[in-house]
């Protein structure tokens, strides 16, 4: 990985017009190429007049952001700026609280991760100006059970971060009380949902909680809470000191900034990156993944957003932007930005029917269409990778999704029915062809073409 | 009323208020909304999605038992939401939801004790498919053992976690979960452990499928075959109001009936199980003892008998009525006992020293659901739970629902909600008068407190002493004010309240509870009249000529010399009067045993062989002259108003005497064991030994 860093840089050079340049990038140690620790960090720009930002007052900071157009890096793509501002705007008898969300576990997701490990100390502070402009004085960070390094990583920055008085009483002498806490969570897929995480962390079941009330009038312990992404807190310091104009002049309007996109599949060097929105699919794949293996030709569908949103054919893939709204408009989204890349030798309906396991797995049991729902779609679609299964239950199973999607207490409902639903939509004839092999008897999936090695 | 909300429901606009649930609106409108998780009672769930409705605009459909009003946004042309309870969405999702349900679910309703009063079965007919579409294997899950009360058949389970959230929230014994994730989610109990919960019966009810059934009941009886009688239960002196089910005679199961002003929904364990003990140990024809023992006689012999043992000096005769007797039985006694000068009268089998005062001296004054505007709790001499668990359920529900301190002088036990503990004895309480710190000052600086003392604290020599104390505790404390009386006595008989008012206890002159078991060993009394008194140390009455009139062969009828075999409660009608003054009527569910007759037809018949013929031939007679003489028995299902009867001075009750530093003692050792008919059930004797085992469990480790 530390590889595709250098080779980045030096092939931008020759892509200056579209490409993001290392000087605009937020997470200049994504790669681990440099120390994490907080001199590194410092000299990397982190922790730059934090205490002027601080001072400026805590709707400047929420100001800022909004101006910025950052929309949530976790998946649901809210903007952040006013979720922030969804805050009450005096504290009461209720402290606030901000809890970052950590618990990356979306299949093909890995952004969190790097940042945490490479870049510890823009997290911190972006957890610093994000508490102090929700005007909170404890930030819980909730971290996947499997991130152990990270964990170790993180709370030595932390202890770094207490030690040179950027955290703490009087937080960088800002005045300002400050308290991070670092939480291990125990390895649930449905924890890195926002009320079954804010469950989870008060030492409860991991079940998602209904809405309303929302986290930001009742969450952690009943009170105030913001729940965000940790690349959503941790782009805050720079976005806050290179100026909302900085930010904006990356990405299409409404998807504005840059962000880490996580390539993986069937590519070349899969690799995380950090680009400006609305950067073309084909390019991202083509410049910083070393392309498709085989070559652009031998791509089959991309999953541009994590495992959860549905899967693109490669006549989409050739031309979409990768940002919120453009992926939106083909029925997909732009998730966490983890890029799934499958070429021709890959069996789509076991690819899906794996990730139909995983919805499966994972559901929390709480809710009626989900817990029912996610073990029946499972089963069909474990059928229909046999081929044993009839033709009209691919409608069938389309309607079952139908009936999951929307009607559930969380959104783990949508993500198990999406996927089906975009396989389906695009891939229906390959579903088709197998049953029919199957019962004429023949091998029901022959591979387009052998992998190459 | 400020906070009203417009809203437009199917078409039609409605103003409610604002923290009305979507469900609670539509209801109000006359949509019907299903519902399998949801429950007025427990806390909201919204996990079954059953109950989704249309909001026109929002993306998805929006479940309307968590939705309040006040949530709703007007449309962005200024008109109040729109909700849609029949649209095709809705169907559609209804639909949805019930396949989900079925899919799963075993179909078994053929051998199913819920079956025809099934929510599934119900809701399936009316909101689901015709058909079902799923292929693959249904799910199968391995049943639970609950404990000797609880029948389950988790593969019908869908996870609604009603019985979780009601053993969590209502019981406070948080001994039901749901383990597991996703489809291989299960209810379950810590181990497979029984129950310890006293309320653990009331999941039955709850549980909207045929998971969880009743264990004594299975495969009895289908509910379209059962005749159904609402009547008062008397297993305590709450006067919970049950449904009993019987069938060609037999009771075959009780069930809570609805009354926000006493049970709720809710019934305790012994209320719902004891019927099998109706059938068990019953006397069913008069018996005579000759030569040491007890042989059948008819009425006619039986009832002579006992008018001629009745009519020798009144000094010498004594009556004592036990805890189950209703109302009319018990004039009825006292009416025949007045005529022949018998002043030796007592209701009060646990020797309590009430009554004869002031009624509320007696009264749970607060009255229970009084209970939950209480700030301040002392509990004297007295386990709630086991002497009436659906108090205590309600003391749980205050606690739970805001600031309510509860402070106990008397034995520790656990109660299902933290309380201090103030003390153990009788001293503790002059102390508990003069301490201002701890519980002492919550108390104290209470807007509302509440005082409960049970029998505990009132039996024995220093009963009166322990009234007065208490008494003068409440004047100190504001406990009794104009606005508000927090002095509570804790009954644990159903009758004792009616028995108290009617003035069933020593007339000048007359012996007590102690006073005419010592006399009748010494030979001062030589005939004891039992109207169903069996928890009384029956042994010290050998001596004497015993009468006894009950429903079951239990301690009174061990020593008795004669035998009038009465009705049990579900087969009489009769009046009772609750702890908190309440008169209510029970009515007969199935009719006595053998030649058994409802009480108060024998004592009238016994007043014939007398030729002391009380004056009254039926029981709407007999009731007549009760309310005429009493007019606190003409208001049934309502407590009197005591604001008639003047000024409620509480440090007068008793009598000043010598406080004794022992211990209370707690009324009932073993809550499954405390009546003739409760010892006499099967099932009770399996809680019992449950309850006793689970303890030596814990004690071993």
């Amino acid at each position: 990985m530390g590889q595709t860093g250098k080779v980045t840089g030096e092939e931008g050079v020759g892509n200056m017009a579209q490409l993001l340049q290392d000087k605009d990038r937020i997470f200049t140690n994504l790669y681990g190429l440099e120390d994490w620790r907080l001199e590194a960090a410092k000299r990397r720009g982190a922790w730059l007049g934090t205490k002027e930002m601080i001072q400026q007052g805590h709707d400047w900071v929420v100001d800022q952001v909004k101006a910025s157009g950052l929309r949530g890096r976790g998946g649901a793509g809210f903007p952040t700026g006013l979720k922030w501002s969804f805050m009450p705007k005096e504290v009461g008898v209720r402290p606030h609280y901000l809890v970052v969300n950590a618990d990356e576990s979306e299949p093909g997701t890995c952004k969190d991760r790097e940042m945490m490990r490479h870049d510890p100390h823009l997290l911190i502070e972006g957890c610093l100006l994000a508490s102090f402009a929700m005007r909170a004085h404890a930030c819980y960070i909730y971290l996947r059970g499997e991130y152990i390094f990270e964990r170790h990583r993180l709370q030595a920055a932390v202890e770094e971060a207490y030690a040179a008085g950027l955290v703490g009483k009087n937080a960088c002498g800002s005045g300002w009380d400050f308290d991070i806490y670092v939480h291990h969570g125990a390895g649930a897929y449905i924890c890195g949902e926002e009320t079954a995480l804010l469950e989870s962390l008060e030492g409860k079941k991991g079940q998602p909680r209904l809405k309303p009330p929302f986290p930001a009038n009742a969450g952690l312990y009943g009170c105030p809470t913001t729940v965000n992404n940790v690349e959503s807190i941790a782009v805050v310091g720079t976005i806050l000191r290179r100026g909302a104009d900085w930010f904006t002049q990356f990405g299409r309007d409404n998807n504005k900034g840059t962000k880490v996109f996580s390539i993986s599949g069937h590519v070349n060097k899969p690799c995380n990156v950090e680009e400006a929105l609305s950067i073309p699919l084909k390019t991202l794949i083509e410049e910083y993944a070393g392309g498709v293996r085989g070559g652009w030709d031998n791509l089959k569908a991309v999953i541009p957003g994590g495992s959860s949103v549905p899967l693109l054919p490669k006549e989409i893939c050739d031309t979409v932007l990768m940002d919120f709204d453009a992926l939106r408009e083909h029925q997909s989204g732009l998730g966490t930005a983890a890029v799934i890349v499958m070429d021709q030798s890959t069996d789509v309906v076991k690819a899906i029917a794996r990730l139909s396991y995983f919805y499966k797995h994972e559901s929390c049991g709480q809710c009626t269409p989900c817990r029912e729902g996610t073990g029946w779609m499972w089963r069909v679609m474990e059928r229909m990778v046999r081929g044993e299964a009839e033709t009209s239950e691919i409608d069938m199973l389309l309607n079952v999704t139908k009936q999951v999607e929307g009607h559930t207490i969380c959104a783990l409902g949508d993500a198990a029915a999406w996927p089906i639903q975009g396989l389906i939509r695009h891939f229906r004839h390959e579903i088709e062809e197998r049953i029919d092999n199957y019962r004429a008897g023949k091998p029901v999936f022959v591979p387009a073409m052998e992998a190459a090695e | 009323m400020s906070d009203l909300r417009k809203i437009n429901i199917d078409g039609t606009e409605y103003e409610l208020p604002g923290e009305y649930t979507l469900m609670q609106a539509c209801e109000e409108s006359g949509a019907e909304i299903p519902r399998f998780c949801y429950h007025e009672r427990l806390s909201i769930a919204g996990n079954c999605r059953m109950c989704l409705v249309e909001w026109v605009g929002a993306p998805k459909p929006q479940a309307s038992c968590a939705l309040q009003l006040r949530d709703l946004r007007p449309n962005r042309d200024g008109t109040p939401p729109n909700i849609r309870t029949n649209s095709e969405t809705v169907k559609k999702a209804r639909e949805g939801v019930m396949e989900f349900l079925l899919i799963n679910h075993p179909l078994d309703c053929p051998i199913c004790d819920q079956g025809g009063e099934c929510d599934l079965q119900d809701q399936a007919m009316a909101y689901g498919r015709d058909s079902s579409r799923f292929e693959e294997n249904k799910r199968a899950v391995d049943d639970k053992h609950m404990g000797p009360l609880v029948n389950t058949v988790m593969t019908r389970c869908i996870q609604c976690t009603r019985c979780v959230r009601f053993i969590t929230e209502v019981a406070g014994v948080p001994e039901i979960g749901l383990a597991s994730r996703g489809e291989d989610a299960e209810i379950t109990t810590y181990l497979e452990q029984s129950l310890t919960s006293e309320m653990s019966g009331n999941v039955i009810d709850l549980c909207p499928v045929g998971a969880l059934t009743s264990k004594p009941y299975a495969f009895n009886a289908r509910p379209w075959e059962l005749d159904s009688v609402q009547s008062v239960d008397v297993m305590d002196a709450i006067g919970a109001n049950i449904r009993v089910d019987s069938r060609t005679g037999r009771v075959l199961r009780i069930l809570p009936v609805e009354n926000d002003d006493i049970n709720e929904e809710w019934i305790s364990d012994k209320t719902r199980f004891v019927w099998d003990g109706l059938s068990r140990q019953r006397l069913d024809r008069p018996f005579i003892r000759r030569n040491g023992k007890l042989s059948p006689a008819s009425w006619d012999e039986a009832l002579a008998l006992a008018a001629e043992k009745l009519s020798g000096d009144p000094e010498k005769i004594a009556a004592i009525a036990g805890d189950l007797c209703d109302a009319e039985s018990m004039k009825a006694l006292k009416d025949l006992m007045d005529g022949l000068g018998v002043k030796s009268l007592e209701c009060r089998q646990d020797g309590a020293k009430l009554g004869g005062s002031d009624r509320r001296g007696y009264l749970f004054n607060t009255t229970i659901a009084g209970l939950e505007e209480a700030d301040a709790i002392l509990l004297i001499g007295t386990n709630p739970r086991f002497e009436a668990p659906l108090i205590n359920t309600r003391i749980r529900k205050t606690w739970i629902a805001g600031d309510l301190e509860i402070g106990l002088i008397g034995e520790k036990s656990d109660l299902t909600y933290p309380y201090t503990h103030v003390g153990t004895s009788a001293s503790d309480i002059a102390k508990f008068m003069k301490s201002n710190a701890g519980f002492a000052k919550v108390f104290k600086k209470a807007k509302k407190p509440v005082i409960i003392i049970g029998s505990g604290a009132l039996v024995g020599e220093g009963g009166e002493a322990v009234l007065r104390a208490c008494g003068e505790l409440a004047k100190s404390c504001g406990v009794v004010r104009d606005d508000w009386n927090g002095f509570n006595v804790l009954h644990n008989a159903a009758s004792r309240v009616a028995g108290l008012d009617m003035g069933f206890i020593p007339g000048e002159g007359g012996r007590d509870l102690q006073g005419i078991l010592s006399a009748a060993a010494s030979g001062d009394i030589e005939t004891v009249y039992l109207l169903g008194a069996d928890e009384i140390p029956t042994a010290k009455l050998e001596k004497a000529f015993v009468i006894y009139q009950g429903s079951h062969g239990d301690n009174g009828a061990h020593v008795a010399d004669i035998i009038l075999p009465g009705a049990a409660y579900t087969e009489k009608d009769g009046l009772y009067t609750n702890l908190e003054g309440r008169v209510q009527m029970g009515f007969a569910a199935v009719s006595p045993k053998g030649e058994a007759k409802p009480d108060w037809a024998i004592i009238r018949a016994l007043s014939g062989h007398m030729k002391r013929e009380l004056p009254y031939d039926s029981l709407e007679q007999l009731r007549e002259k009760l309310m005429a003489d009493l007019p606190v028995f003409a208001g049934i299902d309502y407590i009197s108003d005591s604001e008639e009867s003047g000024v409620f001075t509480p440090e007068t009750l008793g009598s000043d005497g010598k406080i004794s530093a022992t211990n209370f003692s707690l009324p009932i050792d073993d809550f499954y064991m405390t009546n003739p008919i409760a010892r006499a059930s099967k099932v009770m004797a399996e809680c019992s030994e449950v309850g006793s085992t689970a303890a030596i469990k814990e004690a071993a480790e």
